[in-house]
């Protein structure tokens, strides 16, 4: 099993003429995801390592079977990209652009569960399923399949934790970052439920960073709804108050949103939450002896 | 980004929402000037992008030109939490038949545009959601449309008084048009104002912007006060970094905001102190590294450097050159300890051997060096 992305994933690459684009269509293609064809306006007819491109994505489905895409458009463009692969009946979107206006973001939401689709993003790394398919930018050979769902709010940092997991011998089923923005088409509450349905997940590790009050609902939500183990681990405990710390929905705002209330709450509700990624790994590890 | 009261009131003006009659001022010449001009009892307003400014003593009540030049002169050059005060904003009295408080902000947990209101104005309405709740509604717009219906059933509680809901529902309306317009991410008026003559007006007013949007927002960009900002986080941003200052003294060029943060949190749980955040970001641009280390060591202090990169579309083999260069072109004089690992890793520390450059394996030994090596310098 394992979520959202497997053997039956048939790829789109939104924006796969662009540098970032192309070079990641490769690297997908390499690790044997099926990448069935790419979108950019006005370069229909082209090809891009052996897949075909077309002007829009209606007509890529139409072509292709495509059941997911890949966003890597310019931030500018991307919410309409977005809604354009969510109008053209695919299931799942994921967005890699990093920028888009927050507001733009309310519009998308709304209209891409309009549309049942999901949309993970954007300002995240991807989604991958060690093993069977990727998409996204996650370097594909840290990652070992195995039982461990992981989520995280991060992109480098899920690489450091897949690692210290992989070192212990302990594979990941799928591994899904949703993204640093305020507004993300996938939140941990929807991702939870995913990983507790699926038979090849045993354990999950949760990556929260500070901003907002995600991680304080998605602390209720484990407690009520999920009987998985659940390992957290949050950063930014040395974020000053009011700065953006790189990701747009990484700040602290008049006392809320800090690593010690996440922590807090994710301890209430019963989740351990490690202070080093060593310590969390090590937890996972432990969690069968 | 932020910007001044005076700039939010400008821009309300152009959105026909009432404000005191009001002029920034410099010196505290312009500022007696503009106090004969507005007539009357004026507010001396000190214009800094941090808040507590009341209790800081950069508001004050002057009755007469004279008064408003003596307060300016008080207040002009004060340090309110570490902001310079360089602007005034001289305002009209208003006339305070009653006070309470509206906010907008983007609710990150409803993915929608939320209000807040509450009949209690002119306090930090943090202290009212902590003493009384229940005088907080809140109500949302799920998408870029103003809530006409959820926002008539508030507008005559705000002032208790249903004669008053038509002009707070204007009030809404049109500073639910200015948020969306304008890429706002917050937006706060504390207090709104019920005048003696029945006027609802925004007697302070607060603006945030998304800088995500700015792109598309010229007019919001050229209201930035660079005076306000980090020159080293404005001249990171140029260049394509990502920087917060710190207190400490061990610098960290770190891929990734979210390793980054770790990277700080693990130097202080293990008795250090991070000198700053810094993401390089996911391009492995020579340039940008020896950038990086340009900026860890012009805030001076700084007793040792730790690099921690996690290879992905970044390549360590980039970064180490990147190093290099850096090492040529910079007096590089503290310890600098660096953690290679993902793609490229070996060739990255094979290009740094011979380097004065302290290697670390893994994550926690690579902080681990970096602070004793720090207080090594210190010692």
């Amino acid at each position: 099993m394992s979520i959202l992305v497997d053997e039956s994933t048939r790829l789109l690459v939104q924006g796969i003429t662009g540098r970032d684009g192309s070079f990641h269509a490769g690297q997908m293609l390499e690790y044997g995801t099926k990448v069935v064809g790419g979108v950019t306006p006005g370069k229909g007819g082209q090809e891009v390592h052996g897949i075909p491109v077309f002007n829009g994505v209606r007509e890529a489905v139409d072509a292709t079977g495509a059941n997911a895409t890949v966003i890597y458009v310019p931030a500018r463009f991307a919410a309409d990209a977005v809604l354009e692969a969510a109008d053209a009946g695919i299931g799942l979107i994921v967005c890699i652009t990093e920028g888009v206006p927050v507001l733009d973001m309310i519009t998308v939401y709304r209209k891409v569960h309009e549309r049942g689709a999901q949309l993970i993003g954007p300002n995240c790394p991807g989604a991958i399923s060690p093993g069977k398919a990727k998409i996204g930018i996650m370097p594909g050979n840290i990652h070992l399949p195995g039982s461990v769902g992981v989520v995280s709010r991060s992109g480098t940092l899920t690489y450091e934790i897949v690692y210290a997991l992989t070192q212990r011998g302990c594979g990941q089923s799928t591994c899904i970052g949703i993204g640093g923005d305020p507004i993300v088409g996938t939140r941990f509450r929807d991702v939870l439920p995913l990983f507790e349905a699926d038979p090849e997940t045993d354990a999950v590790v949760l990556v929260g960073e500070i901003g907002g009050d995600e991680e304080e609902q998605t602390a209720a939500f484990i407690q009520e709804q999920i009987r998985k183990p659940v390992f957290a681990y949050i950063v930014g405990h040395t974020a000053p108050e009011g700065k953006r710390m790189g990701h747009a929905g990484a700040i602290v705002s008049g006392g809320a949103g800090t690593a010690e209330s996440k922590t807090q709450a994710f301890e209430a509700a019963g989740v351990p939450v490690a202070k080093t990624i060593d310590e969390l790994a090590d937890m996972v590890q432990a969690r069968k002896s | 980004m932020k910007i001044h009261e005076y700039q939010a009131k400008d821009l309300f003006r152009g959105y026909g929402i009432p404000v005191p009659p009001g002029r920034m001022v410099e010196t505290p010449e312009a500022a007696r000037d503009a106090a004969a001009a507005l007539g009357g009892t004026v507010a001396v307003k000190a214009q800094v992008h941090v808040g507590g400014r009341g209790k800081a003593g950069g508001i004050k009540i002057a009755r007469t030109p004279d008064e408003a030049e003596a307060h300016a002169r008080a207040i002009l050059g004060m340090d309110i939490k570490g902001s310079t005060v360089r602007k005034l904003l001289i305002e009209k009295g208003a006339e305070i038949q009653r006070e309470a408080y509206v906010g907008l902000l983007v609710d990150r947990g409803r993915q929608s545009i939320g209000f807040i209101a509450s009949a209690e104005g002119g306090i930090e309405i943090e202290e009212v959601a902590v003493k009384s709740p229940d005088r907080i509604l809140r109500f949302e717009a799920p998408t870029l449309d103003f809530p006409e219906e959820a926002a008539a059933k508030v507008a005559g509680l705000l002032f208790e008084d249903e004669a008053t809901a038509p002009a707070v529902l204007e009030f809404m309306r049109k500073l639910f048009k200015l948020f969306v317009d304008k890429d706002a991410s917050l937006a706060e008026i504390n207090p709104l104002v019920l005048t003696a003559a029945g006027e609802v007006i925004a007697l302070d007013g607060k603006i945030n912007f998304d800088d995500n949007a700015l792109f598309r927002q010229a007019d919001v960009l050229a209201m930035r006060d660079m005076h306000e900002e980090s020159a080293a986080e404005i001249d990171a941003k140029e260049k394509g970094l990502s920087y917060v200052d710190l207190d400490g003294d061990i610098g960290c060029m770190v891929n990734g905001a979210g390793l980054a943060m770790a990277t700080m949190d693990m130097i202080q749980l293990f008795g250090g102190r991070p000198a700053n955040f810094l993401d390089v970001g996911g391009s492995s641009n020579p340039e940008k590294v020896v950038n990086a280390f340009r900026l860890i060591l012009d805030k001076g202090g700084i007793k040792a450097i730790l690099i921690n990169i996690f290879g992905g579309i970044t390549r360590c083999d980039d970064i180490a050159r990147g190093i290099l260069t850096s090492l040529e072109r910079i007096d590089v004089n503290v310890p600098v300890v660096c953690r290679l690992t993902g793609t490229n890793a070996e060739e990255g520390r094979a290009l740094l051997e011979g380097t004065p450059l302290v290697p670390a394996e893994t994550f926690s030994g690579a902080v681990k060096k970096a602070i004793e090596l720090a207080k090594g310098v210190s010692a």
